[in-house]
């Protein structure tokens, strides 16, 4: 789903990453950890190409972005979800519109969206406060809709940088919970954090990051019991997409 | 595609409603730019009808006779003219016509030449010659003719208003550039303002995957709309003081002269197609600088 290979890209004088080599596969549910300013956001920049590598090369569910002119980068950004720390919802819009705005970007039609959100919403758990605006809701309820947002069109791959770096424990648990459940719907998963807690008991892959160098990459300790329809085949099939 | 454009100018009102204040201003300092635009307008299209109309004469060259010459003497040069070279054709105009197509031009006025004792004003002939170098030529010949008087002939008059008709021509280009310039930035930061209100939308839009195009649409539709609301009053006042204009002025000038004035509403629809492509490019142009760096972060 997403391959790097020899990746690297300096800033000025500035490592940001340093012959990366990283392959996560359709389905896979990663973390990518490493102190601050290991090159994480650098990463996940990369694979939205919005920074360019100095070397190497990056492909993105079957396609390399390496050479992707400035027009065909909408479509690259249509196949990721992106969550966020600080969610980054628009203030002025509700709950739905927030989640109804990002299928207007991509011109759906009105009866798709109407289908669409609240499916979504529900599935989400944020359904009850749809006509609500985001600075009526908790932090934990914020994200439920930034991670509706990021989904609702059908992104192949999720990526959130901390999304859980602005939560309490226990919240930050139940949207893990959630980001695990859209996981085991075929969606695959990258997810930058800092929380040591979360990612032990997690059990999933985790490539760590030291100074823009991949210092470890463990697969998941009990990989067999997470159901990934994807773990074994091996073989590029579309995500089963809910 | 309908929707999208719906999507768009929807987008684009909202903005608009929200930075009322910015828009207007841009406005009416864009209608301003286009009012002084029309003004230089206005002038060139006349002087330069001026120029043409008088060029149609270039090839008559009015020879006046002595006051005392006899009838005989008048023949004989006519027909030397006539044999001249470089000439067509040769109309006698005597000195009764003369006085009264001056009395017809001065109009309310003629009475005064009721007065004279006699007529002041000599025979001529109107010679009609082949070409502009040909009319230099001859009138250079003919004033030599014993019993002419003198010759009036258009070349030195042609010459002046090209240069006038020129100079309004390089003015008004000069202008145009500046004030097109200037108008540009005012859409930009007008739209820029816009723009800023919404950066945090922008990047999730981008996010989100939304074209350039997606984006730019509303932002661009309201520096189209500023550009064109502004021709619209633009070209109502020009046309309003034209029309003012032509209605004190046009009469005396048509009098003195001999030419009309260009009509306010053969004008008007010139200045308004010019306008309105002019607001749209401005408000184009402006809109897509004003948003290109927050599309490029
Ligand atoms: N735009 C930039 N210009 C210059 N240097 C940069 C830029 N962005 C990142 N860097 C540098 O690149 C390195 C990696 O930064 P990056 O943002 O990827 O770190 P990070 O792992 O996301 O850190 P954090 O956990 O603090 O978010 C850092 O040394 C940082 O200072
Ligand atoms: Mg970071």
């Amino acid at each position: 789903m997403i391959v790097f290979k020899n990746v690297t890209k300096n800033y000025g004088g500035n490592t940001g990453l340093n012959r990366a080599s990283v392959h996560i596969n359709k389905g896979d549910f990663v973390f990518l950890v490493g102190p601050s300013g290991a090159g994480k956001t650098t990463f996940i920049r990369l694979i939205l190409k919005e920074i360019e590598p100095d070397s190497g090369s990056i492909s993105v569910a079957g396609k390399d972005i390496t050479n992707l002119s400035r027009r065909e980068i909408p479509e690259l950004r249509q196949k990721i979800g992106m969550v966020f720390q600080d969610f980054r919802l628009i203030e002025k819009k509700t709950v739905y519109e927030n989640v109804a705005f990002a299928m207007e970007v991509l011109h759906r039609s009105k009866k798709e969206i109407r289908e669409r959100v609240p499916y979504v919403l529900d599935l989400v758990d944020i359904a009850d406060k749809a006509d609500r605006y985001p600075h009526e809701l908790s932090a934990g309820e914020q994200q439920r809709v930034g991670i509706a947002r990021a989904i609702v069109n059908r992104p192949r791959v999720l990526i959130a940088d901390e999304p859980t770096g602005n939560l309490d424990p226990v919240t930050a648990m139940e949207i893990m919970a959630l980001l695990e459940k859209i996981n085991v719907r075929g969606t695959t998963i990258l997810m930058v954090t800092h929380a040591k807690d979360i990612v032990d008991q997690m059990h999933k892959r985790v490539v760590a990051i030291e100074h823009g160098q991949i210092v470890r990459d463990e697969e998941g300790k009990y990989g067999f019991e997470t159901v990934n329809p994807y773990y074994f085949s091996g073989e590029e099939v579309d995500p089963y997409v809910f | 595609m309908f929707s999208r454009l719906g999507y768009s100018i929807k987008q684009s009102f909202s903005q608009m409603g929200r930075n009322k204040g910015m828009y207007f201003t841009s406005v009416l300092a864009i209608t301003a730019m286009m009012l002084i635009l029309g003004l230089f307008f206005v002038a060139f299209v006349n002087v330069d009808l001026f120029a043409k109309t008088i060029q149609q004469n270039y090839n008559v060259v009015q020879v006046y006779m002595e006051n005392d010459n006899t009838d005989k003497l008048t023949e004989e040069i006519g027909k030397q003219i006539k044999a001249m070279d470089g000439v067509d054709n040769v109309e006698m105009v005597t000195s009764e016509e003369a006085l009264q197509t001056l009395k017809k031009r001065w109009g309310d006025n003629a009475y005064l030449l009721d007065n004279l004792q006699e007529n002041p004003l000599p025979d001529s002939y109107s010679v009609y010659v082949t070409d502009e170098a040909a009319a230099a030529a001859f009138a250079k010949n003919v004033v030599t003719i014993k019993g002419v008087n003198d010759i009036t002939y258009y070349q030195e008059t042609i010459d002046k208003l090209a240069k006038i008709s020129r100079f309004i021509e390089v003015a008004s280009l000069v202008t145009m550039i500046f004030l097109i310039i200037i108008s540009i930035v005012i859409v930009a930061n007008t739209i820029k303002l816009t723009v800023m209100n919404r950066e945090k939308e922008i990047s999730i839009m981008k996010y989100l995957g939304a074209t350039d195009w997606f984006i730019r649409g509303p932002f661009i539709l309201g520096g189209v709309f500023i550009g064109l609301f502004s021709s619209a009053v633009a070209s109502g006042l020009v046309y309003l003081i034209y029309e003012k204009l032509v209605d004190i002025l046009g009469g005396d000038i048509a009098r003195i002269l001999s030419v009309t004035l260009v009509p306010a509403n053969y004008l008007i629809i010139n200045l308004l197609i010019i306008f309105a492509s002019l607001g749209v490019g401005i408000g184009v142009v402006g809109s897509i600088i004003s948003i290109r760096r927050f599309l490029q972060k």
